[in-house]
């Protein structure tokens, strides 16, 4: 489902900002960071008051209605004709691919497949339409990336993701063995399956271990709540962030 | 009976909690994912085929009804007896009434999915009838009465020590050993002597081309060839859905295929069953049986989505790259069929409200439908049948809305109308990060191997707001 073959718009002055709800409650500073980002090439991010989520644990847990009734809040909320930036592979992937569906035979159909066409996932944005250049101001480190299943199979940006992080000349990337496994968090999965989550998240986080890395970044935050959780439960000092955190921190410099 | 998650949950955790399982599978899948991988060097070319074998495939369930006709027509005009099967009662019953015609009291078997869903073996023998598995994989797991883990490596979950020891508990006068060759030869020694005895063989069917009446059947053993020639009576059993349209079709499918499940370029032995013998002939069997079964295949044919569970080419792909079969193991599913494509496939055929927690046993990775070498839209129609689980609405599926509790509506009402309802959500949220020092730290089976995520003192929304009134 990767999409090579999307055509990318010139750089827009203005674009909207999605902050994704995990983000909102939990890591309100990836959002910061992914609107910062944005900003510093020049275009100005716009973040309405009336979003809330993009109705996927709904969605993917079969109750379509209620899906629906918190997508169309976010149709009201994301009229203009902007591109609707998302820090997150997941929550981008479900306003990108499956709002059509979801909306399908409903009135709002076409407000559904409009706003599909024009939402990005962060790293895709910065890499491909803003074609960001990145100097590295931090310190040596080495980092761990975890790539999303849906940043990886739905939205086919993992390798934004990598490209991002290449450019940063003090960072050694190392590469976990199966990176491309889920991690076992799959929203509801997690709690309706606890003892599969539970095997999957600790293979993963050994994986990650033992490449030595001292950082995870990873670009959805999902993903970082299950594996970070998990190192944090086992008492390992291995820190742990999204993706825009760690590129605004190393590349913003004193102001 | 049906499937409830608490008994899921004990298969899961018994195949969990056991060491061996989880080392057997996780080495055998890796294996296969690096197979595959090598078999299709190119991905630009893979894509290509992958496309072309979907194509194939969805063009022959599009003409389902006519194809099939058109298959009985050939099968017939070739000497094949065609029989039809509603359920697996009676498929069960015309297999039967074959060996009772030729008064057979063995039948050796070849690999085949649909005599399982049939539990043909169970059935023949309250008949008196004795079936012996010649699959080595089957042949192992048919001595310790076991059920296949994996579509095509039904053994896959013991390894060779383990086999060994099942092979010095049922043939003591063999002397013992864990070489895999030597087990094999002495595998082959056993079977060699009872294909030769056996009246009726019975195999599967991988693709049955209308438009020749051609059988054709893929494997690496021999053993479906010697089940297929050397009894006088073939019976072969399939599924409606297995039919294609043309020899032309055959290659590509194939192709796919084998390399999608073994990674080999072709298997060793591909068998394209035509006709019973022919009179001047030297072997072949002197009767070819095709019993077609449906066993709500012609249900799911009826759903415009549903129906591209039914271009399945059974190649195990989607089992070997999913990371909760890997970790589970075929038999927690307890279905015919594990794995990602069995959790859409068998809740359609044996109905939600029996299988109806397995569409749930995914994260929706999308793994399985990255790799499926017929393009089945595996996560999305897991998706869609766990709405039909819950869905109020009767849907086509049997069991429907079976899996519906109304505590959970209850919560998914709740957190609808909040996340509809901005003003509504902001003032949630900025009281949720006002009390957080009250929210416990243990929160269900999150915390048993998580720490607690943290609610941030101000949202995103209230730092943006604040942001916008410094301005």
């Amino acid at each position: 489902m990767s999409e090579k073959t999307r055509e990318y718009p010139e750089t827009p002055g203005r674009v909207y900002f999605f902050g994704t709800c995990l983000i909102d409650l939990f890591y309100p500073e990836a959002g910061l960071a992914g609107i910062e980002l944005i900003r510093r090439e020049g275009v100005e991010v716009v973040f309405p008051q009336g979003q809330t989520c993009c109705g996927q644990p709904a969605w993917n847990s079969g109750y379509r209605d209620q899906a629906r009734q918190v997508a169309r809040a976010q149709l009201d909320c994301f009229q203009d004709p902007l591109a609707v930036v998302v820090p997150s592979g997941s929550c981008a992937g479900m306003m990108r691919h499956h709002y059509p569906q979801l909306f399908q035979g409903d009135a709002d159909q076409a407000r559904a497949i409009e706003l599909s066409g024009r939402v990005f996932e962060l790293t895709e944005f910065l890499v491909q339409v803003l074609h960001i250049q990145l100097q590295d101001l931090g310190p040596p480190t080495r980092v761990a990336l975890h790539t999303s299943c849906a940043a990886r199979r739905e939205m086919g940006v993992a390798s934004d993701h990598l490209q991002l992080l290449q450019q940063l000349g003090n960072v050694e990337l190392v590469e976990p063995e199966r990176k491309e496994e889920c991690c076992g968090f799959g929203g509801t999965f997690a709690i309706k399956h606890p003892d599969i989550s539970a095997v999957m998240v600790h293979d993963k986080a050994a994986a990650i271990r033992d490449t030595g890395a001292e950082q995870l970044v990873s670009g959805d935050c999902g993903c970082l709540m299950n594996i970070h959780g998990h190192l944090q439960h086992q008492g390992a000092g291995l820190a742990a962030e999204h993706i825009a955190s760690f590129l605004w921190e190393r590349t913003h410099g004193a102001d | 009976m049906a499937l409830t998650k608490a008994e899921f949950g004990q298969g899961v955790r018994s195949a969990l909690d056991d060491p061996q399982i989880r080392q057997n599978f996780r080495s055998a899948m890796d294996g296969l994912i690096r197979k595959r991988l090598s078999a299709f060097p190119d991905p630009d070319k893979l894509e290509r085929l992958r496309l072309e074998a979907a194509e194939i495939r969805a063009k022959a369930l599009s003409r389902l009804p006519d194809l099939l006709q058109q298959l009985e027509h050939n099968c017939t005009r070739n000497g094949i007896q065609v029989h039809w099967a509603e359920t697996v009662e009676e498929a069960n019953q015309i297999v039967l009434g074959i060996m009772q015609r030729h008064g057979a009291t063995r039948m050796i078997k070849g690999k085949s999915m649909v005599s399982e869903e049939m539990g043909l073996n169970h059935f023949l023998e309250q008949h008196g009838i004795e079936c012996l598995e010649s699959d080595l994989g089957e042949f192992i797991i048919q001595l310790v009465g076991e059920a296949p883990s994996h579509i095509i490596a039904p053994a896959i979950h013991k390894n060779r020590f383990q086999v060994a020891e099942i092979f010095r508990d049922k043939f003591p006068d063999i002397p013992y050993t864990d070489d895999i060759e030597q087990l094999t030869r002495n595998a082959r020694e056993i079977l060699r002597r009872k294909f030769h005895d056996a009246p009726v063989g019975l195999s599967g069917v991988n693709f049955a081309v209308a438009e020749t009446g051609t059988l054709c059947l893929v494997e690496n053993e021999g053993n479906g060839r010697m089940c297929t020639t050397i009894p006088p009576v073939h019976i072969a059993v399939t599924g409606i859905e297995k039919v294609v349209e043309r020899l032309s079709d055959v290659p590509p499918l194939l192709d796919i295929l084998v390399g999608s499940a073994t990674g080999q370029p072709i298997t060793t032995y591909f068998n394209m069953i035509s006709s019973p013998r022919r009179p001047g002939e030297q072997d072949g069997p002197e009767e070819v049986h095709l019993v077609l079964l449906d066993n709500g295949r012609s249900r799911i044919y009826q759903d415009e989505e549903l129906i591209a569970t039914l271009r399945c080419i059974r190649c195990g792909a989607c089992m070997n790259h999913c990371p909760v079969y890997t970790r589970i193991g075929g038999h927690a599913y307890t279905s015919t069929i594990p794995g990602p494509i069995g959790s859409i496939l068998e809740p359609q055929k044996k109905g939600l409200d029996q299988l109806g927690v397995l569409p749930t046993a995914s994260t929706l990775c999308g793994a399985c439908g990255a790799v499926c070498p017929v393009r089945i839209p595996i996560p999305q129609l897991l998706n869609r049948l766990r709405f039909e689980g819950v869905s109020k609405q009767s849907g086509k599926v049997p069991g429907a809305g079976s899996q519906r509790k109304r505590s959970e509506a209850a919560a998914w009402a709740l957190w609808s109308w909040v996340h509809s309802h901005p003003a509504l959500y902001r003032l949630a949220t900025s009281m949720a990060g006002r009390l957080r020092g009250l929210l416990p730290n243990r929160i269900g089976a999150w915390t048993r191997v998580r720490t607690a995520p943290r609610l941030a003192a101000r949202s995103l929304h209230q730092l943006m707001a604040r942001e916008q009134k410094r301005s």
